[in-house]
C-alpha cells in the first residue's frame, strides 16, 4: 500500500553547493506552497531560518525564557539573601540594619546572569530537541558534508503537498546538485 | 621553531584569513590536527614534561594537606601570600578570552573569529588553576562547601556582606558561564569532528558530545540567539568578576587597597595580562600547527595594540595611586607609597614598573608589533609584571601599615614555589590536551568569515 511506503520515507533531500543558491532555492520551495521543509548548513546563513517558515515569536522564544531565567536568579539571589541575614540568620551588629541591599548586589548580580545564561543553553538545546542521536537525515550518505561545505534543502513527507516524485522533481527543477530520499528506518 | 621567517611588506588591506581558502579547506585543515595528524615528538615531550610538572603539583598539595598551610611562607602579617596572589593573576588571565569570545563578538570585529576559541580554552584553564588557590589556601579542602549556602546542622550561614563570599559567587558563576560559552561554540564543531571521524572511538565520542547536531536553519536561529544573549551577559560578568576580585581589597582599609580606582584598574590589567597570555600561547601554536593563514601577523597586531591601550590604563592606576597618596594626605598611605620606593620590597616595584610599564612602549612602533619574536618576549615580560603586580599590592601593604609593632616580612617557602609552578604545569598540559583533542579554531565561524571575505564584506578595523 501506498501509505505504507510513505510511512518509511521522511523526505526528499537536495544539495547545493553555496549558501545563495540554498537560499533562493528554499524561497522558491515555500511560494510553491510547502509548509514542512528544512534547510542544513555549516554555517548560519542570514535569512534562511525566515525563508523555511520560522518567524515570529518562536524564532525568538530563547531570549524570552532567557529573560525569565534572568529575573528568576535574580529574585531567587536577592531572595537567598535576604532570608538569611533578615530572617533566618540575624546578627546585629552595633545595630546596623539587617536588610543591607546594597551588599546583596554582588551576588545578586551574579545569580542574575548564572539563571539567565544556564536558560539561554539549557532552552536552546530543549527547544532544538538536543540531545538526539538519531535523525532520519542522517540516513543519507552525503548528509555528512552538510558540517563542511555542502548546503541541503530537505521537504518532509509529512507536507499535505508531498509526492515523492513530483517533490524530487521539483527539487531538480531549482538545481539541486543532488536529490536524494530521506529514508526513516524506526 | 622558526617564527620570524616568512616576513611579508604589509598590504594596504590585509585580510583576515589568507587568500585561497574554501569552506572545505578550513575544514580539513583545523580538523586534521585533531583526528588524523600523528602525535609528533615535540607535543609528547612537551606533555611529558607538563605531566611531570602536574605531579609536582599534586606533591606539594599532598604535603599541604599533611602538614597544613604553614608550610607555606605565609602568617601574620601576610596571611594570604603567594595564595592570592597566584588566584588573581590566574583569574585576571581568564579575562581575556571572554573578552575576545564576548565583548569582540558584540563590538562586530572579525579578527576575533580564529582566536576565541582557544582564548576560551586558556580562560577555562585559567580559572581552574585560580580556583585552586583558595581551596587549597583554606587548608582543608573538604570543607571548602562552607562557603556554600546550605542548611547546616550548625544552624549557621555565610555572610553575604562580605567580599569573600562576593568572590564565590563571582568565580563560579564565571567558571560556569565561561564553560557553557566555550561548548555551545563548540557545538557545530564537534558535529563536523563527528562526521569526519575515521575510527570508531572518535565517532562514538564526537557523536555524544555534539548531541546530534545536524545544523537546521532552525538549530542555527535558536543558537544564533543563545550565542548573542551568552556574549551579552557574558560581557558585564567578566567586568563585575575582577570588579569583585578587587572587591576583596578595596572594601579593607589597609593603606594602599582601599580605593577606588581598584576595580576599573583590575579590570584592565586582568585584559592586560590576559591578551599576553594569549600571545604566549598564540605564537608557539600557529607555528606547531601551521596555522599561519587563520592566525596572522595582523591578529597578532591587534592583540599587541590592545596590550597597549590597557598597560597604559594600567600605569594610569598606579599613577593615580602614588597621586592619591600625596593628595589626600593620609600619612598611612603616603608611607606605603614611599615604602614602593625605597623599602625592602623596592626591588620588586621597580621590576613591576619596568614590565608593565616601559617594556610595554615598544609597541608603539609598528616594527615591534609586527615581529612575532619581540612579541613572544613583551608577552612574557607582561606576564611577569603583572604577577609582580600582584605581589606588590599584597605583601608591601601587608608588611609596613599601620603600627611598626605589627610589621613583618614575607617571604615564600619552596612549597609555595612547587605550587605555582605546578599551576603553570597543569595550565599548560590542559592546553597540550586541548589542541589534540578539540579543535582550536572555530570551524564554523571560520567557514562564515571564508563566506564573508568572498563576497568583499569586509569587517571593522
Amino acid at each position: 500500500m501506498s501509505s505504507e511506503r510513505h510511512s518509511q520515507i521522511f523526505g526528499v533531500m537536495g544539495e547545493f553547493s553555496t549558501p545563495e543558491d540554498l537560499l533562493a532555492a528554499t524561497r522558491k520551495t515555500r511560494e510553491a506552497g510547502y509548509k514542512h521543509i528544512e534547510a542544513y548548513t555549516p554555517f548560519p546563513v542570514e535569512g534562511l531560518s525566515e525563508a523555511v517558515g520560522f518567524t515570529g515569536f518562536r524564532s525568538n522564544l530563547v531570549a524570552f525564557l532567557t529573560l525569565l531565567g534572568g529575573i528568576g536568579g535574580g529574585l531567587s539571589g536577592f531572595g537567598l539573601q535576604y532570608w538569611v541575614s533578615v530572617i533566618t540568620y540575624p546578627i546585629n551588629i552595633g545595630g546596623r540594619s539587617l536588610n543591607s541591599w546594597p551588599a546583596f548586589i554582588p551576588v545578586t548580580f551574579e545569580l542574575t546572569v548564572l539563571g539567565a545564561s544556564l536558560t539561554a543553553v539549557i532552552s536552546m538545546l530543549a527547544l532544538n530537541k538536543l540531545p538526539q542521536p538519531y535523525h532520519p537525515v542522517f540516513n543519507v550518505q552525503r548528509f555528512s558534508q552538510a558540517s563542511t561545505d555542502k548546503f541541503f534543502l530537505c521537504i518532509e513527507a509529512r507536507d499535505p503537498k508531498f509526492d515523492l516524485i513530483q517533490t524530487a522533481k521539483f527539487l531538480r527543477s531549482l538545481h539541486a546538485q543532488h536529490v536524494n530520499e530521506v529514508k526513516d528506518e524506526e | 621553531m622558526s617564527v620570524t621567517q616568512n616576513m611579508q611588506v604589509p598590504r594596504e588591506k590585509e585580510p583576515w584569513l589568507e587568500p585561497g581558502h574554501t569552506y572545505a579547506s578550513v575544514t580539513d585543515k583545523i580538523a586534521s590536527a585533531v583526528l588524523t595528524r600523528p602525535l609528533g615528538i615535540g607535543w609528547l615531550a612537551g606533555f611529558a614534561l607538563t605531566f611531570s610538572i602536574v605531579m609536582m603539583l599534586f606533591g606539594a598539595c599532598a604535603w599541604l594537606f599533611t602538614k597544613g598551610v604553614g608550610i607555606w611562607g605565609i602568617n601574620i602579617p601576610v596571611g594570604w601570600g603567594f595564595a592570592i596572589v597566584n588566584f588573581v593573576w590566574w583569574i585576571g588571565i581568564g579575562h581575556a578570552g571572554t573578552l575576545i569570545s564576548a565583548i569582540l563578538f558584540l563590538l562586530n570585529q572579525q579578527w576575533r573569529t580564529s582566536i576565541n576559541r582557544f582564548a576560551e580554552a586558556m580562560t577555562l584553564f585559567a580559572v581552574a588553576c585560580a580556583g585552586l588557590f583558595p581551596l587549597l589556601h583554606t587548608g582543608r579542602p573538604w570543607m571548602a562547601y562552607y562557603m556554600m549556602p546550605y542548611p547546616s546542622t550548625m544552624g549557621i550561614w555565610p555572610q553575604f556582606r562580605s567580599p569573600l563570599i562576593w568572590d564565590v559567587f563571582a568565580v563560579s558563576t564565571y567558571g560556569t558561564v565561561s564553560l557553557i560559552f566555550w561548548f555551545v561554540g563548540l557545538l557545530p564543531d564537534l558535529a563536523t569532528l563527528r562526521d569526519r571521524a575515521k575510527t570508531k572511538w572518535q565517532q562514538v565520542i564526537f557523536g555524544m558530545l555534539s548531541m546530534g547536531w545536524r545544523g537546521s536553519a532552525r538549530h542555527w536561529r535558536r543558537y544564533q540567539v543563545a550565542y548573542l544573549l551568552l556574549a551579552g551577559l557574558a560581557t558585564p560578568l567578566v567586568l563585575s568578576v575582577h570588579t569583585v576580585v578587587s572587591f576583596d581589597f578595596a572594601v579593607g582599609i589597609v593603606p594602599g587597597w582601599h580605593t577606588t580606582i581598584f576595580p576599573p584598574y583590575f579590570v584592565a590589567g586582568a585584559i592586560y595580562s590576559g591578551f599576553a597570555m594569549v600571545l604566549t600561547l598564540a605564537i608557539p601554536m600557529r607555528a606547531a600547527y601551521g596555522m599561519e593563514d587563520f592566525i596572522t601577523r595582523r591578529h597578532l597586531e591587534q592583540m599587541a595594540k590592545v596590550m597597549l591601550a590597557t598597560g597604559l590604563i594600567v600605569a594610569y592606576g598606579y599613577f593615580i595611586e602614588f597621586f592619591l597618596a600625596f593628595y589626600s594626605q593620609n600619612k598611612f598611605d603616603f608611607f606605603m607609597t614611599e615604602q614602593r620606593l625605597h623599602g625592602p620590597y623596592r626591588w620588586f616595584y621597580y621590576a613591576l614598573i619596568l614590565c608593565n610599564i616601559l617594556t610595554p612602549q615598544l609597541l608603539w612602533i609598528k616594527k615591534v608589533r609586527r615581529n612575532i619574536a619581540a612579541l613572544f618576549v613583551i608577552s612574557l615580560v607582561i606576564n611577569t609584571g603583572m604577577w609582580l603586580e600582584r605581589f606588590v599590592i599584597v605583601v608591601i601593604s601587608l608588611t609596613r601599615d599601620f603600627m611598626p609593632s605589627a610589621w613583618g616580612r614575607y617571604s615564600a617557602t619552596v612549597w609555595d614555589y612547587a605550587t605555582f609552578i605546578g599551576t603553570l604545569g597543569l595550565f599548560t598540559m590542559l592546553m597540550f590536551l586541548f589542541v589534540r583533542g578539540l579543535p582550536a579554531i572555530a570551524i564554523s565561524e571560520m567557514r562564515e568569515l571564508v563566506h564573508q571575505e568572498s563576497h568583499g564584506s569586509e569587517g571593522h578595523q
